[in-house]
């Protein structure tokens, strides 16, 4: 059974909801007092997609801009972007733009993009057209959706569509950074567990999750 | 005043924390981070370069923030900002507005260059400082700290040592979230820079600050609150942080909070921490709610430990069912997975050994009050050790309960008395109609203790030696008596 690891950055203009996106898919939850992410955080969750598990390490970035300078750590080796803009504000949409000209500056291996209007639910208020951020994602060669974390429409259909991208990658076998282990991760993250806990900052057992393990060379029989 | 007690309650042969005076200035900086990356040489010039770049980029781009010229004059007179009994200013040498705790700082743009006019006045005319400005009820505190200007309005009765004290920390909120290297850096570069733009988000955690400062009284005292707990659970925890975490390089300081409180701290050998940082990181916790959802990373500068650089920090509670905060914090950028490893093995060492349960049971259980204790003439009490820079307090008990900013009001007056620096007293007895008050500067410990009305001194004296053996036969469970390291 193999299992796909990938690793997922969400950048995105300050205020334009990335962690109430994901809390929302993560968790189903959604809070009106979010407070502004510091630094960045970590979520983990697992989608099964044709029957093949797809781990995702979510990223979610600090939109502010003192923050900006960290953003490297986190989009450096990601197998896949989320862009996300408030389509209530142009701003935020532009600001898409350098992020995208940024990942292109620095990120070598192939990346799965994906666009997100969020904030549907204030459609009266809208400043950014569907066109125009279809017409720009085709441009980069990215997914485009609109959702609103708020009233829980279209957020799972992002999250889904980055699981399958992540899955094609797996097969395509042209990325070095993505991770497909043969066994059930669950079994590899058992074994790690298992050790007695003061020898967990041994580096040995660091390194077992993420490269003493094969990856890269499983060639699934299916593909989409 | 004699009293049975030989050593002061709390005190311990090593302490955690750096013990200061709540009212020292804030200027000496330590270089600590240089020191331990020097230690083990890492190649960090790389990596710091990149974060200057990017500094400079973005002071390539011009801040666009909208004047509000439209009804200015109206906003002279705005109840807004005008009633509040305290007001906070923060602006740059050039006069540029960047912090107004109430009321919008573009519409009070000409306040900020009055207040700019008064400092550069009195500088230039005789190379003097502006200290303070008094009129009426109303003081007018500056401080003057390169290259920020920090000024106070207050109708408050606090000392003007306490709210440069205030301001200070104020600076720190400021410097923790940018450096003061970087900081500098920023200025040097462009006078006229607007710092809000790299402040987005951080005036949140200045406005929780101030409020913070205004009600608790860990900052009067510069001195930190344990959450009770059985000396043997506090060292069982301490040691499954240090189980977890030794054999991971360069890791500073690992610190276990709940409610306010610290559980634990656990930190490099040669390393303390000191309580005002420890301050900006409880104002930290609880002025994110964001950081419950998660694992987060973040960094972070710690200006007493050093002002120059930023720690890295891994930041996350402890489980659903335990909402202590976990803080790693490193010197190290790449290093989150290890440190969510070592998180995970604490957690399961945790809740093997029980201490998840003695840590919410002592969360639940709501501390003694001074009746339940015994002491039917005593209300409250503030009791610092100051060789460790811990206090306790008990729960507060009528009529604190309703009045709790009188009370703080009283102690910040009995503390101003054992601190005013032109005549420092050692011993106050203060009489009213509505309590009496003792405060008390000794070589060992502070203590501030407010009584029933009616009490004399005698009966006083007696009852703070009988509390203070009191304190001395719980001080394992009080206070964090280990001074843990990896």
């Amino acid at each position: 059974m193999k299992t796909v690891v990938g690793k997922v950055v969400v950048l995105g203009h300050l205020g334009v909801g990335k962690t109430s996106t994901i809390t929302r898919y993560v968790e189903n939850s959604f809070s009106h007092q979010v407070t502004p992410t510091i630094g960045a955080s970590f979520f983990t969750c697992k989608i099964t997609v044709q029957s093949i598990p797809i781990k995702m390490q979510i990223w979610d970035t600090a939109g502010q801009e003192r923050f900006k300078a960290l953003a490297p750590m986190f989009y450096r080796n990601a197998n896949a972007a989320i862009l996300v803009f408030d389509i209530t504000n142009q701003q935020s949409f532009d600001s898409i733009k350098t992020w995208v000209d940024e990942l292109k500056r620095n990120v070598e291996e192939a990346m799965v993009l994906c666009v997100v209007g969020n904030k549907i639910d204030l459609m009266h208020e809208r400043k950014v057209s569907k066109e125009e951020g279809l017409k720009y994602s085709n441009s980069i060669g990215a997914s485009y959706f609109e959702c609103s974390a708020k009233d829980d429409q279209g957020v799972g259909v992002v999250f889904e569509n980055i699981a399958l991208g992540l899955l094609r990658m797996s097969v395509g076998k042209s990325n070095n950074t993505l991770k497909v282990y043969d066994d059930d991760i669950n079994d590899i993250m058992a074994k790690s567990s298992e050790l007695d806990a003061t020898d967990v900052g041994n580096e040995e057992v660091v390194s077992i999750s993420i490269k003493s393990i094969a990856h890269g060379d499983t060639v699934s029989s299916k593909c989409c | 005043m004699s009293s049975t007690v030989e050593v002061e309650p709390g005190a311990a042969p090593e302490s955690v924390l750096v013990t200061a005076d709540s009212c020292e200035n804030f200027e000496h900086m330590n270089s600590s981070l240089e020191e331990i990356k020097n230690l083990i040489e890492i190649k960090q010039a790389a990596e710091e370069s990149t974060i200057e770049t990017v500094v400079s980029e973005n002071l390539e781009e011009t801040g666009n923030f909208s004047e509000c010229d439209d009804d200015e004059d109206d906003y002279v007179q705005n109840s807004e900002w005008t009633s509040r009994k305290k007001q906070v200013f923060v602006l740059s040498m050039a006069g540029k507005p960047i912090y107004s705790r109430y009321g919008n700082e573009d519409k009070l743009a000409w306040l900020f260059g009055v207040m700019q006019t008064l400092v550069s006045f009195v500088q230039s005319t005789n190379d003097d400082c502006i200290k303070s400005i008094h009129a009426g009820d109303t003081t007018f505190v500056f401080l003057v700290k390169k290259p920020l200007i920090l000024v106070t309005v207050s109708k408050t009765h606090e000392s003007e040592n306490q709210l440069i004290s205030q301001l200070n920390y104020v600076f720190n909120q400021i410097t923790s979230t940018l450096t003061l290297t970087r900081l500098n850096k920023i200025y040097e570069q462009r006078q006229n820079y607007d710092l809000r733009r790299q402040l987005t988000g951080a005036e949140r955690l200045i406005d929780h600050l101030l409020d913070f400062t205004e009600k608790e009284p860990s900052f009067l005292l510069g001195a930190v609150q344990c959450l009770p707990l059985a000396s043997s659970v506090r060292n069982t925890i301490s040691s499954a942080i240090t189980g977890a975490c030794n054999k991971i390089k360069n890791l500073v300081f690992a610190i276990l909070l709940a409610n306010n409180k610290l559980i634990t701290l656990v930190r490099m050998k040669k390393y303390c921490l000191h309580p005002a940082d420890l301050h900006l990181i409880f104002n930290l916790v609880q002025a994110s709610e964001s950081l419950k959802n998660s694992e987060n990373w973040t960094p972070l500068c710690l200006p007493r430990f050093d002002s120059s650089g930023f720690l890295y920090c891994h930041v996350s509670y402890l489980s659903e069912d335990c909402q202590a905060c976990l803080l790693l914090l490193t010197v190290e950028r790449d290093v989150f997975y290890v440190l969510s490893q070592a998180k995970q093995a604490i957690v399961e060492k945790l809740r093997r050994t029980n201490c998840l349960e003695a840590i919410n049971n002592s969360l639940t259980t709501n501390e003694e009050t001074c009746l339940t204790a015994g002491f039917t003439e005593l209300r409250h009490y503030l009791y610092k050790c100051k060789s460790t820079a811990q206090f306790y307090q008990p729960s507060l008990a009528p009529p604190y309960t309703l009045e709790k900013e009188r009370l703080l009001e009283l102690y910040k007056r009995a503390h101003q008395h054992l601190h005013c620096s032109s005549r420092p007293l050692k011993l106050v007895f203060e009489k009213s109609s509505k309590e009496v008050v003792l405060a008390w500067d000794t070589k060992g410990f502070e203590l501030y203790v407010v009584f029933e009305p009616l009490i004399d001194t005698t009966g006083a004296i007696n009852l703070v030696g009988k509390l203070l053996n009191w304190i001395k036969n719980r001080e394992d469970k009080l206070f964090h008596l280990n001074a843990p390291t990896f």
